[in-house]
């Protein structure tokens, strides 16, 4: 701060508080011998023979008045409010956050931190350690993936044994902390719309749906051609590019034909946000220990 | 004749008198902010809106998101825990107005950059029942339908451009090109995804 707003900053707010203090102090009424004068009784107003009187301020709001004037002199001199003057103690608000964080830290040792040194197995069996995992799965992740972890529309079920990109607690973690973008590319115009319908007939086939076995047999040409690299020949899927299993009931955009029909046309490219700015790795520890302790409660 | 008695009868005085008493508070609390290196300097990587997060940030205030959303962080616990890292005066220097908002009906949005997916973002809007059955916040579906079409994109550019905006000439000619024929709902997305990702602060 450079010293013209200093100035001007101390200034202003000194002038303030002596205007202030003048005000209360040159409209005072103390002398009791004023009173008895005549003129100093009413205010000298009179309507309809009604006349007001002219009465000093009660002693106690006159005390509680010099009050708040101590008190903001001992407010200006504890915080900084007077210009650049730091206050006596250097408190800001950035440092008593500062504080607050340090101390939860330290509270917190005991738990997060040691929960950050258990094995994920082992806390995903550790019921107070699911318990945190559970409230931070509530603020953090159950807006997409619901308040049960059981997925929704585009957002997938953590609670089912299906992983688009593995379930095991390394794997869960990785997607947690990196985040994962799925990408289906748009076969619309490649494949023309005769080209969809059949290679989603083929795929209502592969998992067991009702199909047109004459446009799934063309369609699994088209699916050797285009779909093998990342669902697999068999269609199973592959996790490590995230590619679902086409031939369970399982689907993250609706196993409909026309759903199907939709995802092949427009692709897919579902998002899973990484959690690594935003979260401590304890913290992302512990969410790993919940999502996977999800999966072992069906076992 | 007292010298309340002055004051109260000649109302041109009484109401300078009144100006002047008033106006200390705001002199000294918000005036020398206008003109202090700390609340004036952009933080490190500041930049002015795109012309597309500029029309989504126009949405924002049409739809009256500031009246139910805040975007300003505290620095207290609690909310750093909640939201990140506590919201800067440097990081608003470009925003004209701020969008700090008052109330709190839904969280504050000051750092929801990046928290979500796109596709989340326009589900929700869709009707954010459809994610979160408990909230309570309206649905917005027209935002799918209305297309932009850039007509003021650029006169909304030159007038910031005007209160200290430093949008560059290249700026002004690209943006109706930029956000036309983009619908409202990309571009509102768009606006919410950059919100707040220039400071960082683990949860």
């Amino acid at each position: 701060m450079g010293t013209f707003w200093n100035v001007w900053i101390i200034g202003l707010t000194l002038t303030n508080l002596v205007l202030v203090l003048w005000v209360l102090l040159a409209n005072r009424k103390v002398a009791v011998s004023d009173q008895d004068e005549e003129e100093n009784k009413t205010t000298g107003h009179v309507y309809d023979g009604i006349e007001e009187y002219d009465n000093p301020l009660p002693r106690w709001w006159f005390i509680m008045f010099i009050g708040t004037f101590i008190y903001a002199g001992a407010y200006l001199l504890v915080y900084p409010g007077l210009g650049s003057w730091p206050g006596l103690f250097g408190w800001t608000s950035v440092k008593e956050l500062r504080g607050h964080q340090q101390q939860a830290d330290a509270r917190y040792a005991d738990t997060f931190g040691t929960y950050a040194n258990t094995p994920i197995e082992e806390l995903a069996r550790n019921p107070e350690a699911m318990k945190m995992g559970l409230r931070l799965f509530a603020n953090n992740c159950a807006v997409c993936h619901g308040a049960d972890g059981g997925g929704n529309y585009g957002f997938p079920n953590l609670t089912d044994h299906d992983w688009l990109y593995g379930g095991t607690p390394e794997k869960i973690k990785e997607t947690i902390t990196l985040g994962r973008k799925g990408a289906m590319p748009a076969w619309g115009t490649l494949m023309g719309e005769a080209g969809v319908v059949n290679v989603s007939e083929y795929v209502l086939q592969i998992s067991g749906q009702e199909h047109d076995a004459a446009k799934a047999e063309v369609g699994a040409k088209l699916y050797a051609q285009n779909c093998v690299a990342c669902h697999g020949a068999d269609g199973k899927g592959n996790q490590l590019l995230g590619a679902p299993n086409l031939t369970d009931d399982i689907w993250l955009y609706g196993g409909e034909p026309q759903d199907i029909r939709t995802s092949v046309r427009f692709g897919r490219n579902g998002e899973m946000p990484a959690q690594q700015e935003l979260l401590k790795p304890d913290r992302i520890h512990l969410l790993a220990a919940y999502v996977y302790s999800l999966s072992l409660e069906q076992d | 004749m007292k010298g309340h008695d002055i004051v109260e009868k000649n109302l041109g005085l009484m109401t300078v008198l009144i100006i002047i008493a008033i106006s200390f508070g705001g002199l000294t609390q918000i005036v020398p902010q206008f003109f202090l290196k700390e609340t004036t300097t952009p933080v490190e990587g500041l930049k002015p809106l795109p012309a597309l997060v500029l029309e989504g940030r126009d949405i924002y205030i049409r739809e009256g998101c500031h009246v139910c959303h805040t975007q300003m962080v505290r620095p207290l616990r609690a909310e750093v825990e909640r939201y990140g890292h506590y919201s800067v005066a440097g990081e608003h220097v470009y925003e004209h107005p701020f969008l700090w908002g008052s109330k709190r009906t839904g969280p504050d949005l000051a750092r929801v950059g990046g928290r979500y997916s796109d596709d989340w973002h326009k589900v929700h809007l869709f009707n954010p029942r459809i994610v979160v059955p408990e909230s309570n916040m309206p649905a917005f579906p027209w935002l799918y339908d209305n297309v932009l079409d850039g007509k003021h994109t650029a006169a909304k550019m030159r007038a910031l451009r005007r209160v200290g905006v430093p949008y560059t000439d290249e700026d002004i000619a690209g943006a109706a090109e930029a956000v036309k024929g983009i619908s409202e709902m990309d571009a509102l997305v768009a606006y919410l995804q950059q919100l707040g990702t220039l400071l960082k602060e683990k949860r």
